[in-house]
């Protein structure tokens, strides 16, 4: 692929896609071990109201008000599952049904008892997202990377992606121990005097700002599938939670990639005129590796199943 | 300071509470309306071996984890070597009940055993080959050290256990707190465990576990707890574990089977 197109078409999409996918997939897999997986959904549905009393704050249609009251949104949204969770002690699943349908209805009726004929709320753009656009029109070429005058012009999801996964990833990599240890044994985690309680609600949060991120840059599809595809995939290669992260981080790299280079030259191949939406297609690559390990991964087995399913 | 009596109008000496690796009073935990414990005072001689007996729902493990600060008790105090909880933690281990957790959690008999060792390699410190090592010598104490590299997952419930067990002697404790320890495992599990405890014992160290068949407190345990939700009788099993007592917590609960056993242990 020659680099004068590469650079300042394929490759920004390419790597935010990836960014997001990984900074999603990686607190996917605790969600996942931790029964919590769905919170991607929930949390899609949450940054509604977020979103729309920006809005009505700031009377901005502008990406950091929007992001900033997603965020705050999202991360209110699953604090209140946590804490729904703990004092009802009710499983994770009913917790966040509650809270994502009544937040989600909130921002409906929030949108309607407003003026929003000033208010373009794009369904297109925040299910698929818009990775085709975030193109990089000042590069030039492979030069362009270490060109500065270039650089300034960015697709600003790019920086603001890659910042949100070295977070996440530090995050992760910092309390890894207390956070596998009481993800495991909550109980036990407990009487060594882990903050099980804080842990939960930081990953939670954590994940909560890996979701608006991406959802900004890339659409809620990615997020959903990101958070249990690559994770649920991983668990089948691996019994060692170390290596299941690893393998969690090369399908998500795999997806993004994959499925952007499919959905831009896949139908081509076939014969047809148009490209398909490229998130749609990151999702549908993760979807399908995960049905590959399913049929065909080493660790597939759960003990608890009868013997011989 | 104000002394209160315990039900049998006992009160254990302020030296026995001060000395004890446990001393709980007044302890009473609530899930709902109805206390899961109520008002229960425990003092646990050191070097002993105690049982904690009661029928389903009693708030035997209730009672354990609310002292291991798990649950948050509504009352009471709990004291563990004379301090408060949090100071102590390091000279506790404990054993969850096996169904606790779910093992088909990705990772290997070693580092559930490792696991026992966070509070001294702390958040950030190197797993070292002396730390590997420590913790194969723990599963080697309870016939595991074969299954070190094995999915949790594709053990037996009594291997299962003999892990957990690992890990808390891995944690290196002068108390150990065992929950159900005996629960759906084979026979040669049971006979491991019991000489693993017997031999935390000898070395001077105390161990607490619920326990629920009646039938072998006398041969593993040397001092008894009852509880119904209410503490119906504490001390050595030749003084707590008797036909009244055990009438008084089972109440009519107790089926004609283990009516004939416990008349033929009691004998």
């Amino acid at each position: 692929m020659m680099g004068a197109e590469f650079v300042p078409l394929s490759l920004p999409p390419m790597l935010i896609g990836t960014f997001a996918a990984i900074a999603c997939a990686l607190p996917g897999n605790f969600l996942l071990l931790r029964r919590q997986a769905l919170i991607g959904d929930a949390i899609s549905h949450v940054v509604l109201p977020g979103i729309v009393a920006a809005f009505l704050l700031t009377g901005m249609v502008s990406t950091w008000p929007m992001m900033l009251g997603a965020m705050a949104a999202a991360v209110l949204a699953v604090l209140l599952i946590e804490t729904i969770r703990r004092l009802g002690k009710i499983e994770p699943g009913a917790a966040m049904g509650v809270i994502f349908t009544s937040m989600f209805a909130g921002g409906v009726l929030l949108l309607e008892m407003t003026d929003t004929s000033a208010v373009h709320l794009d369904v297109q753009h925040a299910l698929y997202g818009n990775l085709e656009s975030l193109i990089w029109l000042d590069a030039t070429g492979w030069s362009s990377l270490l060109d500065p005058d270039a650089l300034r012009y960015l697709p600003a999801e790019l920086p603001r992606m890659a910042i949100t996964l070295v977070v996440v990833a530090l995050f992760i990599a910092a309390i890894w121990r207390p956070l596998k240890i009481s993800t495991f044994d909550e109980g036990f985690a407990r009487t060594l005097g882990i903050p099980t309680g804080l842990i939960g609600m930081a990953l939670v949060t954590v994940a909560a700002v890996a979701a608006v991120a991406a959802f900004d840059a890339v659409g809620s599809i990615i997020v959903i599938a990101m958070f249990i595809c690559p994770p649920a995939a991983a668990r089948m290669m691996t019994n060692r939670l170390e290596r299941q992260i690893g393998w969690s981080v090369v399908f998500a790299t795999i997806s993004a990639v994959l499925g952007y280079v499919l959905a831009g030259y896949g139908p081509l191949w076939l014969g047809a005129q148009d490209a398909v939406s490229a998130a749609g297609m990151i999702a549908t690559v993760s979807g399908l590796i995960l049905g590959i390990t399913a049929l065909a991964g080493p660790c597939r087995t759960r003990s608890g199943a009868p013997e011989g399913a | 300071m104000l002394e209160l009596a315990t039900a049998d109008g006992r009160v254990p000496a302020d030296d026995a509470r001060k000395d004890s690796p446990l001393a709980v009073r007044g302890l009473t935990v609530s899930y709902g309306e109805k206390p899961a414990v109520f008002s229960v005072d425990m003092t646990v001689p050191k070097g002993s071996m105690t049982a904690i007996i009661g029928p389903n729902g009693a708030g035997k493990s209730t009672m354990l984890k609310a002292v291991l600060g798990i649950v948050k008790p509504l009352s009471g105090q709990v004291e563990v070597f004379g301090c408060p909880l949090a100071d102590q933690r390091a000279r506790i281990a404990y054993v969850p009940q096996r169904a606790s957790v779910d093992w088909d959690f990705p990772t290997r008999v070693i580092d559930v055993v490792l696991m026992g060792l966070y509070r001294e390699v702390g958040l950030l410190g190197r797993l070292r080959g002396a730390h590997v090592d420590r913790a194969r010598s723990c599963l080697d104490r309870v016939g595991m050290a074969a299954f070190a590299d094995r999915q949790i997952g594709q053990l037996s419930g009594g291997q299962q256990q003999r892990v957990f067990l690992a890990r808390a002697l891995a944690q290196d404790a002068d108390l150990y707190l065992l929950d159900e320890p005996f629960a759906g495992v084979d026979a040669a599990t049971e006979k491991a465990i019991i000489a693993v405890l017997k031999s935390l014992k000898s070395e001077g160290k105390t161990v607490v576990a619920v326990h629920h068949d009646l039938a072998t407190v006398r041969d593993y345990f040397d001092h008894v707890f009852l509880i119904n939700v209410r503490r119906i009788a504490e001390g050595p099993v030749d003084e707590a574990f008797t036909a009244e007592t055990l009438q008084e917590a089972y109440g009519g609960r107790l089926a004609s089977t283990q009516v004939d056993q416990l008349s033929a242990v009691l004998a």
